[in-house]
C-alpha cells in the first residue's frame, strides 16, 4: 500500500485515468497492439487505485476521503467522496473493465470489427463516467457523469453503423435522455429548491417534516428519471442496445450502465430520502409493485426471445428490478441485498454475455434454437454459461444465492409478502429461460436417446467437428468471471462488509 | 373631447390607413407608400403635440413670450431623415427584387420561391 | 480618456465606418474593422471593471447636462450587453474575410464592412444611451444597416427576406416612436432616469398605458417574440453567413435589453406588471414559442433555418425568465442572453465554414461531413449540446437558473414544459449529427470535395476554426466557471430591482 500517497489524489486519479487512457488510445490508434496494451495497463492501474481506496476505506471507515473540483453555482459542486457503496461499484467496474478488455481483444479481432480505436476510446470514457458516478458526492455530480455515460456509450451502440444500429441508437438515446432530462433533472432541481441541498447525506437531505406529497412525487420522478435502471415502461432502450458489439453489451449493458442506474436509485433512496422517510411515502408501494411487475413481465418476455442476447437483455431488465425492489423496501437486509445483487448480477450476467459473444465469434450463431449440441464444441464456454445461470437464478454454489437471500429476508421483514412471492416466482422463471440453453448444448437429445432423427443428424455433424472455443483472450475472460461467481459465493465477506458499511455510515451519523 | 384631441384623431386615422395599405396591398411599392403614410402620421402626431395655443415659432427674441415647444420639431427632423432613408432603401430593394424575380407582386414572388423548393 | 469611455464605445465604430471608404482594399478594411471591433471590446471590458468597482457611470453628451443634452448611462445591465455585443462582433469578424470573399462580390466588400460597423455602433448606441429618443435613432441606424447587410446575401430570397424585415422592423420602430412621443407628452422629458421618476408620479395612467403597449409591441416585433417572429427565419437564413452569425448573437439580445429597460427602468415593475397581465401573457407566449419554434425547427431541411427557429425558441426561454418578475428569473434571462449569444454565434459561424467549403447548408448536403470537416462538425455538436443544455456547457447553467426561478414560484408544470422543450432540441440537433456522422457523403459532393483539397479532408481554414473554437471553448468554460457570467447577470438583475448586491 502506498500510504504516503494522498487518498484524495488517488480518488481523483481513478476518475481522470480512464479519460487519459482514451486520449492515449486515440494517439496510439494506428498500432492496435500498443493501443490495447495501453488499455490493459491502465485497467490494471485503475484496479490498483480503486483497491487502494478500498483498503484505506476498510481500514478506517470513518475517514473521509473526498475531493472538490469545482463550485459551479454557489452550493452546487462537482465533488467526490469515497463511500462504501461507491467503492463496491467501482471495484466491480474496474475489475470487469480489465476482464472485458481482454475479452474484447479476442472478440473484436476475431469478429473483424471496424473502428476499433473509437470503440476502445469510448469505452474508456464510459469507464471514467462510471468512476465519476461511483464516487460522486452529490446528485449534481452524479447527473453530469450519468449524462456523460449516456453520450459516450451512444457511439458504441451504433458501432455497426447499419440502419438497424442507428435506429436502436435513436431509441437508446431517446429514452435515456428523455427520462434523465425530463424527470431526473427536474427531480434534482426540485430537491435543490425543497431541501436546499443535493449532497448525499447519511439519513437523507429532507427534513422529517417535509411535505410527504412533494417527496412522494419526487421519488417517482427519481425512479422514472433514472432510465438506466430500466424500470418498465422505460426499459426499451436496453434490448435496443443489444445491437452493440458483445463486449459493450457485456460490460456496459449488463454491468456499468445499468448498474449505474440501480446504483443511482439505491443512492437516492438511502442518501437523499433516507431509509426512515421512504416507507412513509405514499408512492413507495406503487413503485415497489411497478418494479415487481417489471421483474415478472420481463422474465416472461425473456422466455419468448430466441436471440440469446435479447433474452439476456430482458433477463437483465428483470434482475435490475430486484435491486430497485431492494432499495425501495427500505429495510437493512433489503438494502444489503440490493448492494450484493449489484455485484452478484454483474459477475453472472457478464459471463453470460461473454459466452453469447464467444458463440457468435466461433460458431456464428446468435439464436438459441441453433445452439443445440454446441457443448461438444465449446465445453468451457457452456460450462461457464451454466455456472453463471446458477448465479442469476440464485442457487449455490454461486454468488447470486446471497443477494437473493437478503432480498427475501428484506421482503419478509417488511411484510411485503407479495414482493416475496414475486421474487420466488421470478427465480423459477429464471430457471425456465436460462437452464435449457446449457442443457440442450450438452444434451441435444435430452436424457433419452430417442430423439428426433433430424436433431441427432445435426448434432452428429456438430459432434464430429472438433473443439472450437473462442479466441484465447476471450476464453480467459470467461473463465475468470465464471470463477468469480463461485469464488464470491465461498468468500462473500468483502462484499457483505461493504454493503453493511453503507448502512453503518448512516447509523453512525444518525447517532450523532 | 373629440375636438380637443383632433390632432390625435387625425394621426390615428392616417396611421390606420397606412397600416391597412401595408397589410392589404400585394404590390411592394404600394406597401412602401402605406409605410410612409404610417410614419408620417406619427410625425404629425409629434409636431401637433408641440403646438402651444397662441404660440409662435421658437425664435430667440424679446418680443416673443409664447412659442411652440421646439424639441419635438427637432426630434421629428431626425425621424424624417430616418423615414426617408428607410423609403430609399426599400425602393432600391424593390429595384433589385424586380431584377431578380421579374415582378414586384408579393404573391408572385412567393409563388416563385415555392416553385424552387 | 477614461471618463470618455461611454461615448467612445459608441462613436468609435461610428466614426470608423466612413473611414473604410478611404482604405478601399478589402483586406485592409477587414484589418481595420477587426482592430476597431477589438478596441470596442477593450472599452467594454474597461467599462465592466469601472461599473463593478464604482457603480453606474453617467455621461453628459458634449458637455450638455442631462435635462438639456443627451445623457449616457452605463449601469450593470448595459455592460452585460455591451460586452456581449462587442465580443461577438470581434470574434465573428475574424472569419469575415474568407467568408465574404466567397459570398459577396469583391466590389461590395468595403460597403459590407461599413454597414457592419454601423450596425455594431447602432447596437452599442441603443444599449449605452440613457435617452429614449436616442434609442429610436440608434435602433433605426442598426436596422437600416442590417436590412442592407441581409440584402447582400447571394440568394435572391435574401432580397425578399430583407424587404419583409424592413416592413416589420419599421412598423416596430414606429410603434416605439409613438410610445416615446406619448411619454414625452405626459412628462416633458426623454431622459430615462427622469422618465421613471415622473411616470411614477403621474396621476393619470391611461396615456401611459397606451404608450406602454405601443412600446412593448414594437419591441416584441424586434425581439421576434412568437407570434411576431415571422421575419426572423428568412432573414437569418438568407443573409451572408457572417451576418447571420453576428445577428443571431446580438440582434435579439438588444431587443431583450430594450424590453427589460422599458419595463423595469422606465415604467417600473409596479406599472408594467400590475396594469396588464403581462406576466401571464409572456409566460404563455414564451411557452408556445418554445414549442412551436422547436417543432418547426425539427422539420427544416436548411440547417441555417433550423437554427433560426431554434433562436425563436430560445427567445421563449428568455421571455419565460422575464415573465417570472423575480430577481432569480431576470438573472436567468440575462444569463441566457449571454449564454445563448455564445451558442448561436458558434453554430452560425460553423455553418459559415460549411458554406465556405461545400457551398450549401442544406441538411442533405451535410452528409458525411463528420469525416470531411471533423473540427467544424465537432464544434457544431458541442455547441448543439450546449443548446440542449447538457451539463458543463453554458446551456445547462442558464437552464438551471431558469428552472430554479420557475420552481421557486411553484410553477411545476411550466418547469416540466421547459424540460420537454429541451428534449425537442435534442431531436433537431441529433438530426444534424446523424446526417453528418452516419451517412456517407453523396457522390456528387465527393467530386467537389476532391477538387477542394488534396487529402480528402476539406476542413475549414484556421481563420474559421480559431473563432469557432474560441466560442465553443467559451461555451464550455462559462459552463464550468460560471462566476463571471452569473455575477454580471445577477448584479444587473439586482440593480433593476433596487436590491443591493
Amino acid at each position: 500500500m502506498i500510504s504516503d500517497m494522498n487518498e484524495s489524489l488517488i480518488l481523483q486519479l481513478a476518475i481522470v485515468l480512464p479519460l487519459l487512457t482514451s486520449a492515449l488510445i486515440i494517439a496510439t490508434g494506428k498500432n492496435p497492439n500498443v493501443r490495447e496494451g495501453v488499455t490493459i495497463v491502465s485497467a490494471l492501474v485503475l484496479i490498483y487505485f480503486v483497491f487502494n481506496l478500498y483498503s484505506a476505506f476498510s481500514n478506517d471507515p470513518n475517514q473521509v476521503i473526498s475531493a472538490l473540483w469545482w463550485e459551479l453555482i454557489p452550493g452546487l459542486t462537482i465533488s467526490f467522496k469515497v463511500e462504501a457503496l461507491g467503492v463496491l461499484f467501482a471495484l466491480i467496474a474496474s475489475f470487469l473493465w480489465l476482464v472485458t478488455t481482454s475479452y474484447a481483444i479476442g472478440y473484436m479481432r476475431g469478429h473483424g470489427e471496424k473502428n476499433q480505436t473509437r470503440f476502445y476510446c469510448c469505452f474508456a470514457v464510459a469507464i471514467a463516467a462510471v468512476m465519476g458516478i461511483a464516487f460522486s458526492a452529490n446528485l449534481f455530480t452524479l447527473f453530469i457523469f450519468y449524462e456523460v455515460l449516456t453520450l459516450s456509450t451512444y457511439p458504441l451502440v451504433t458501432h455497426a453503423g447499419t440502419e438497424k444500429a442507428k435506429k436502436s441508437g435513436r431509441v437508446y438515446l431517446g429514452i435515456l435522455l428523455t427520462t434523465s432530462i425530463l424527470f431526473l433533472l427536474s427531480a434534482i432541481v426540485s430537491t435543490w429548491v425543497v431541501a436546499g441541498s443535493v449532497e448525499f447525506t447519511a439519513g437523507g437531505v429532507f427534513s422529517p417534516d417535509v411535505d410527504k406529497t412533494i417527496a412522494g412525487v419526487l421519488l417517482v420522478l427519481f425512479v422514472f428519471g433514472v432510465g438506466k435502471a430500466a424500470i418498465m415502461p422505460f426499459h426499451r432502450w436496453l434490448p435496443a442496445a443489444m445491437v452493440a458489439p458483445t463486449p459493450v453489451s457485456a460490460l456496459l449493458h449488463a454491468v456499468a450502465v445499468v448498474k449505474a442506474g440501480v446504483f443511482t436509485i439505491l443512492k437516492v433512496c438511502v442518501f437523499i430520502f433516507g431509509i426512515d422517510l421512504l416507507p412513509s411515502l405514499a408512492t413507495t408501494d406503487f413503485l415497489l409493485y411497478l418494479a415487481a411487475a417489471t421483474v415478472l413481465l420481463s422474465s416472461i418476455v425473456a422466455m419468448r426471445q430466441d436471440n440469446l442476447k435479447l433474452r439476456l437483455a430482458y433477463s437483465t431488465v428483470s434482475q435490475l428490478g430486484y435491486v430497485t425492489i431492494g432499495a425501495l423496501l427500505a429495510s437493512e437486509s433489503a438494502a444489503i441485498g440490493s448492494a450484493l445483487h449489484i455485484a452478484a448480477h454483474a459477475f453472472g450476467k457478464i459471463t453470460l454475455f461473454f459466452c453469447a459473444g464467444a458463440i457468435l465469434v466461433s460458431l456464428h450463431k446468435s439464436n438459441i434454437s441453433e445452439m443445440r449440441g454446441i457443448g461438444r464444441q465449446m465445453p468451457i464456454t457452456m460450462a461457464a454459461f451454466f455456472i453463471a445461470s446458477l448465479s442469476i437464478i440464485g442457487v449455490p454454489p454461486a454468488v447470486g444465492t446471497w443477494s437473493k437471500w437478503f432480498l427475501l429476508m428484506g421482503s419478509i421483514e417488511t411484510e411485503h409478502y407479495i414482493i416475496m412471492s414475486v421474487l420466488m416466482i421470478s427465480s423459477l422463471l429464471n430457471i425456465a429461460y436460462l437452464i435449457p440453453i446449457p442443457f440442450h448444448a450438452f444434451f441435444p437429445n435430452g436424457f433419452t436417446n430417442k430423439g428426433e432423427a433430424e436433431d441427432s443428424a445435426i448434432s452428429d455433424v456438430q459432434s464430429n467437428s472438433q473443439i472450437k472455443e473462442a479466441p484465447l483472450p476471450s476464453l480467459i475472460a470467461i473463465v475468470i468471471t465464471a470463477t468469480g461467481c463461485i469464488a464470491l459465493f465461498i468468500y462473500p465477506q468483502p462484499l457483505y462488509e461493504l454493503a453493511t458499511a453503507m448502512l453503518e455510515t448512516r447509523a453512525v451519523n444518525y447517532a450523532e | 373631447m373629440f375636438i380637443g384631441l383632433a390632432n390625435t384623431w387625425v394621426a390615428i386615422l392616417l396611421m390606420m390607413i397606412g397600416l391597412y395599405i401595408v397589410i392589404a396591398q400585394g404590390n411592394l411599392i404600394k406597401k412602401i407608400i402605406g409605410l410612409t403614410l404610417f410614419q408620417t402620421s406619427v410625425f404629425i402626431f409629434y409636431i401637433s403635440m408641440a403646438k402651444v395655443e397662441g404660440g409662435t415659432a421658437p425664435i430667440f427674441s424679446s418680443d416673443i413670450s409664447i412659442y411652440s415647444n421646439p424639441l419635438p420639431h427637432a426630434l421629428i427632423l431626425t425621424a424624417i431623415v430616418v423615414g426617408i432613408s428607410t423609403t430609399a432603401l426599400a425602393l432600391s430593394l424593390i429595384v433589385r427584387i424586380k431584377e431578380a424575380y421579374g415582378t414586384i407582386e408579393e404573391e408572385e414572388i412567393q409563388g416563385l420561391d415555392e416553385e424552387q423548393d | 480618456m477614461v471618463s470618455q469611455l461611454p461615448v467612445l464605445q459608441v462613436i468609435l465604430p461610428l466614426m470608423a465606418a466612413p473611414l473604410c471608404l478611404l482604405l478601399k482594399r478589402s483586406t485592409l478594411v477587414w484589418l481595420f474593422c477587426l482592430i476597431v471591433s477589438f478596441l470596442s471590446l477593450l472599452i467594454s471590458i474597461l467599462l465592466v471593471q469601472q461599473v463593478s468597482t464604482s457603480g453606474p457611470i453617467d455621461y453628459a453628451f458634449g458637455g450638455w447636462d442631462v435635462p438639456w443634452g443627451i445623457g449616457y448611462r452605463i449601469d450593470q445591465l448595459n455592460v452585460l450587453l455591451l460586452i456581449v455585443i462587442t465580443a461577438m462582433s470581434s470574434v465573428v469578424l475574424i472569419a469575415a474575410k474568407e467568408s465574404i470573399a466567397r459570398e459577396i462580390d469583391p466590389e461590395k466588400h468595403v460597403y459590407f464592412y461599413i454597414l457592419y460597423l454601423l450596425s455594431l455602433s447602432g447596437m452599442l448606441g441603443i444599449v449605452a444611451t440613457g435617452d429614449a429618443f436616442n434609442i429610436f435613432v440608434f435602433l433605426e441606424i442598426t436596422s437600416l444597416s442590417v436590412y442592407a447587410l441581409i440584402a447582400m446575401g447571394r440568394h435572391r430570397r435574401a432580397l425578399w427576406a430583407s424587404y419583409q424585415y424592413l416592413i416589420m422592423g419599421t412598423i416596430g420602430a414606429t410603434f416605439i416612436l409613438i410610445g416615446i412621443g406619448m411619454m414625452y407628452q405626459m412628462t416633458g422629458t426623454l431622459n430615462i432616469t427622469d422618465l421613471s421618476v415622473r411616470l411614477a408620479e403621474l396621476p393619470q395612467k391611461r396615456t401611459i398605458l397606451t404608450a406602454f403597449v405601443f412600446i412593448i409591441v414594437g419591441v416584441c416585433l424586434k425581439l421576434a417574440l412568437f407570434p411576431l417572429h415571422l421575419w426572423l427565419p428568412n432573414a437569418y437564413t438568407y443573409a451572408p453567413s457572417i451576418v447571420s452569425a453576428f445577428l443571431a448573437a446580438t440582434a435579439t439580445k438588444v431587443a431583450i435589453y430594450l424590453l427589460i429597460r422599458f419595463t423595469y427602468s422606465v415604467f417600473g415593475p409596479s406599472l408594467s406588471f400590475a396594469a396588464i397581465p403581462l406576466q401571464t401573457l409572456f409566460m404563455a407566449l414564451g411557452l408556445v414559442g418554445i414549442f412551436v419554434a422547436s417543432v418547426t425547427a425539427i422539420y427544416q431541411t436548411n440547417v441555417k433555418k433550423l437554427f433560426a427557429y431554434s433562436s425563436i425558441a430560445h427567445i421563449g426561454y428568455m421571455i419565460l425568465g422575464f415573465s417570472t418578475g423575480t430577481v432569480a428569473g431576470l438573472t436567468a434571462t440575462l444569463l441566457h442572453v449571454f449564454n445563448h449569444a455564445l451558442m448561436k454565434s458558434a453554430l452560425f459561424l460553423a455553418l459559415a465554414a460549411v458554406m465556405l467549403r461545400i457551398g450549401s447548408v442544406q441538411l442533405s448536403s451535410m452528409q458525411g461531413l463528420g469525416r470531411q470537416m471533423p473540427w467544424t462538425m465537432a464544434a457544431i455538436v458541442l455547441a448543439g449540446l450546449s443548446l440542449i443544455g447538457v451539463p458543463l456547457t453554458v446551456g445547462f447553467v442558464s437552464k438551471w437558473y431558469l428552472l430554479v426561478a420557475i420552481i421557486e414560484q411553484g410553477n411545476w408544470v411550466v418547469a416540466g414544459l421547459i424540460l420537454m422543450g429541451s428534449l425537442l432540441a435534442v431531436i433537431y440537433v441529433w438530426r444534424i449529427v446523424e446526417v453528418a456522422y452516419f451517412k456517407e457523403p453523396a457522390t456528387a459532393q465527393k467530386g467537389d470535395v476532391l477538387e477542394g483539397a488534396a487529402g480528402g479532408s476539406t476542413e475549414a481554414p484556421l481563420s474559421f476554426l480559431i473563432p469557432i473554437w474560441l466560442l465553443v471553448g467559451a461555451n464550455i468554460y462559462f459552463g464550468i466557471d460560471t462566476r463571471f457570467s452569473t455575477q454580471l447577470a445577477q448584479s444587473a438583475a439586482q440593480s433593476l430591482f433596487g436590491v443591493s448586491p
